[in-house]
């Protein structure tokens, strides 16, 4: 065990060999290049055992790295902002073809205009394609939701591939101390590479015919379906696995922080989890108002049971949404919607949507929402309105 | 309520400056001495970031916007009589 | 400075400078030290040259927050052209420090305290120079620790994990001379 001072993006590449990857590929694009830049090194210095496949375009990275995994490798590959764009197609693909891969993803704005800061809207675009989606709070996390996501992703109740997503620049480009397991940890933790079947030459095989049953076709979308639901039971005990070997447990599909007596909730995904922390403190030391957050870790499968279970004695909720559904809302808040609604609660949930385009949101701009919405509830039972444009923060 | 629409869109005007005062990234300076050059334009063609002017005047054929010359040096290196020093900012 | 348990400190350089280096470099130390810290940098232009800003917190406990720094507790100022071109102070508590490198008292006046030292000249006399300029980032850490009281054995020790081999042990013997030099004045 090793503690080193690491960027996110470090972190990940760290993962990624200790979970002795064999084939990486990758394109640069900021701000995820320092992710394959250190995996290079790695390689290089004869640290680890793989080979970069060099390509022209993140469409084809992450075609040679579902190459690479159908044919048995375990494969990395990271992107983030308009590669993972470039690569949505592709997606589809590996988890259609229920090939485990992993993927970290350095979370940035879309253009136009152009902007390399953190925004979620380029990993919520990849909702419906059947990957695992998970959103790292701090880099410790970003590595070992990476390692367990190998794990997770390549067990047969599962086969689906999976995202880790990390936020640009707070978390890819912030340096903190971040405890590396040695080899044999991770090496006794992760089992030999399993898959639902490996394309080799002399096994004839292709995958992805025309269907003559289109019925059978849909089967295979119900199959992905059912495969995200049996994950959150595997992610869960993954999560419980790793607690026993590192000490380290962050609560499967979702942690509830400060719930056991919480009045009112907040909820959000990602780095600026750290500071809805801080505002959940201070809210409670300052101000008297017991405010819980719900820290939702995996956006895919949704945690919805475990939402709905600690909202049951809610008297509000606020969704924090760092990307937007034109013409809708906040996809965090769209699930959340549904899922308490289909659950049968009724409680106002109200959506914020801050920090899109990478503008710095603080603890106090979110204490601020929580105070001034809070009031509300406790003053006429509802929130005067659901869906809020948060401009707190300075650029 | 008003009927009037008003976008707000993703555009700039091309102009001095439109990427913010690049002058501030100088650590080395343009200086011009009017009494070597021989009015090629070399350094009015190769300033990337276009802020050499030829003036033509009796005391200075070129004059460098200082507020947005960002120190390259491309247009002493292009000088064909180094008629343009590179000095260190601020002194 | 550090018993208040969270310290934040921006970091104001050129590209090319190490601002973001020195940033990071802390972290080390401050772990060494039994403190938590994270670093990160501001990216505007990535352009050698060009202004550059850093941030890092260190604290007794894990830093949760993600946000930019607005009301620093330090400034570091790597190079002494930069308060004429950028507001290096915005911000700034009043309680706070200035620790700039600076071969002598700087003229701007404020309610914090300033310490100054000649951080190129070290660079310069240890042999720290690339691609033309003094990589005076160490020099100023140096001079950082005595400011905020932040015990210079670890800064040192940090210097050498991070940069490693000759460099480290010159960049190191920098940064004790920056702490040994750096004069502070309220
Ligand atoms: S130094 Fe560079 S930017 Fe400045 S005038 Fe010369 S060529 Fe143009
Ligand atoms: S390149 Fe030199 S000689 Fe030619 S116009 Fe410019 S300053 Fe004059």
């Amino acid at each position: 065990m090793a503690v080193k001072p690491l960027t996110g993006n470090y972190a990940a590449a760290w993962a990624a060999r200790r979970a002795r990857v064999k084939v990486v590929a990758a394109f640069p694009i900021t701000p995820q290049t320092t992710i394959v830049e250190k995996l290079a090194q790695f390689i290089e210095r004869g640290e680890l055992d793989a080979k970069i496949i060099r390509v022209e375009s993140e469409h084809s990275a992450l075609a040679a790295v579902y190459g690479a995994a159908a044919g048995g490798a375990r494969a990395f590959t990271a992107t983030g902002s308009h590669g993972l764009m470039y690569m949505h197609e592709m997606l589809w693909w590996v988890a259609g073809s229920r090939v485990p891969l992993v993927m970290a993803v350095a979370m940035r704005t879309l253009g136009p205009p152009w902007n390399i800061w953190t925004d979620h809207s380029d990993a919520m675009d990849q909702r419906d394609t059947g990957w695992l989606i998970m959103f790292a709070e701090h880099n410790q996390e970003v590595f070992d939701e990476l390692i367990k996501m190998f794990k997770v992703t390549e067990d047969e109740k599962v086969y689906l591939p999976g995202i880790v997503n990390l936020d640009a620049f707070i978390l890819s480009h912030t340096t903190e101390p971040v405890d590396i397991p040695d080899q044999e940890v991770i090496d006794s933790f992760l089992p030999p590479r399993k898959q639902p079947y490996v394309m080799k030459a002399g096994n004839g095989l292709t995958m992805g015919n025309i269907p003559k049953d289109l019925r059978e076709n849909m089967e295979m979308r119900e199959d992905i379906f059912r495969a995200q639901e049996r994950a959150k039971r595997v992610i869960e005990e993954v999560d419980e696995e790793w607690y026993r070997l590192t000490g380290r447990r962050y609560g499967g599909l979702i942690e509830c922080y400060r719930c056991e007596d919480a009045d009112h909730y907040i909820a959000g995904v990602g780095a600026w989890v750290g500071d809805m922390r801080e505002a959940v403190d201070r809210l409670r030391s300052e101000n008297g108002l017991r405010v819980g957050l719900l820290k939702i870790r995996y956006f895919r499968p949704f945690p919805r049971e475990e939402i709905s279970k600690w909202l049951s004695n809610a008297k509000s909720l606020i969704v924090f949404d760092r990307s937007v559904s034109p013409g809708s809302a906040g996809p965090l808040f769209l699930d959340v919607v549904t899922h308490t609604t289909l659950a049968g609660l009724r409680l106002p949930i109200k959506n914020v949507l801050a920090g899109l385009t990478g503008l710095d949101v603080t603890y106090e701009d979110i204490e601020n929402v929580v105070l001034k919405s809070v009031g509300e509830v406790e003053e006429s039972g509802t929130f005067r309105n659901f869906i809020e444009w948060h401009y707190g923060g300075e650029a | 309520m008003s009927d009037e629409v008003k976008q707000v869109l993703p555009l700039a005007k091309p102009m001095e400056g439109v990427s913010g005062k690049t002058g501030t990234w100088r650590v080395t300076k343009p200086v011009f001495h009017n009494d070597k050059c021989v009015k090629c334009r070399l350094c009015w063609l190769y300033c990337p970031e276009s802020v050499i002017e030829i003036v033509d005047r009796e005391d200075a054929f070129i004059t460098i916007n200082y507020d947005y010359c960002k120190g390259c040096g491309i247009c002493s290196d292009v000088c064909p009589t180094k008629a343009i020093d590179l000095v260190p900012e601020g002194e | 400075m550090l018993n208040k348990g969270l310290t934040e400190i921006r970091f104001h350089g050129r590209g090319g400078q190490g601002a973001v280096t020195a940033a990071n470099i802390l972290v080390v130390a401050a772990y060494k030290a039994g403190l938590w810290g994270t670093a990160f940098p501001h990216f505007g232009a990535e352009r050698r040259g060009a202004p550059v800003t850093a941030f890092a917190r260190i604290s007794k406990r894990r830093v949760r927050v993600r946000s930019m720094i607005r009301h620093p507790d330090v400034i570091v100022v790597l190079d002494p052209a930069l308060p004429k071109l950028v507001n290096v102070f915005e911000g700034l508590r009043d309680d706070g420090r200035v620790v700039i490198n600076s071969p002598k008292r700087p003229d701007f006046r404020g309610p914090w305290m300033t310490c100054y030292v000649d951080a190129s000249k070290i660079a310069l006399d240890y042999g720290l120079v690339m691609a033309g300029w003094p990589l005076v980032n160490t020099a100023i850490l140096g001079a950082l620790a005595k400011a905020i009281d932040f015990p210079m054995k670890h800064v040192t020790e940090g210097i050498q994990e991070y940069i490693g081999g000759v460099s480290g042990r010159k960049n190191a013997a920098a940064a004790e001379k920056g702490f040994s030099e750096v004069v502070c004045v309220e």
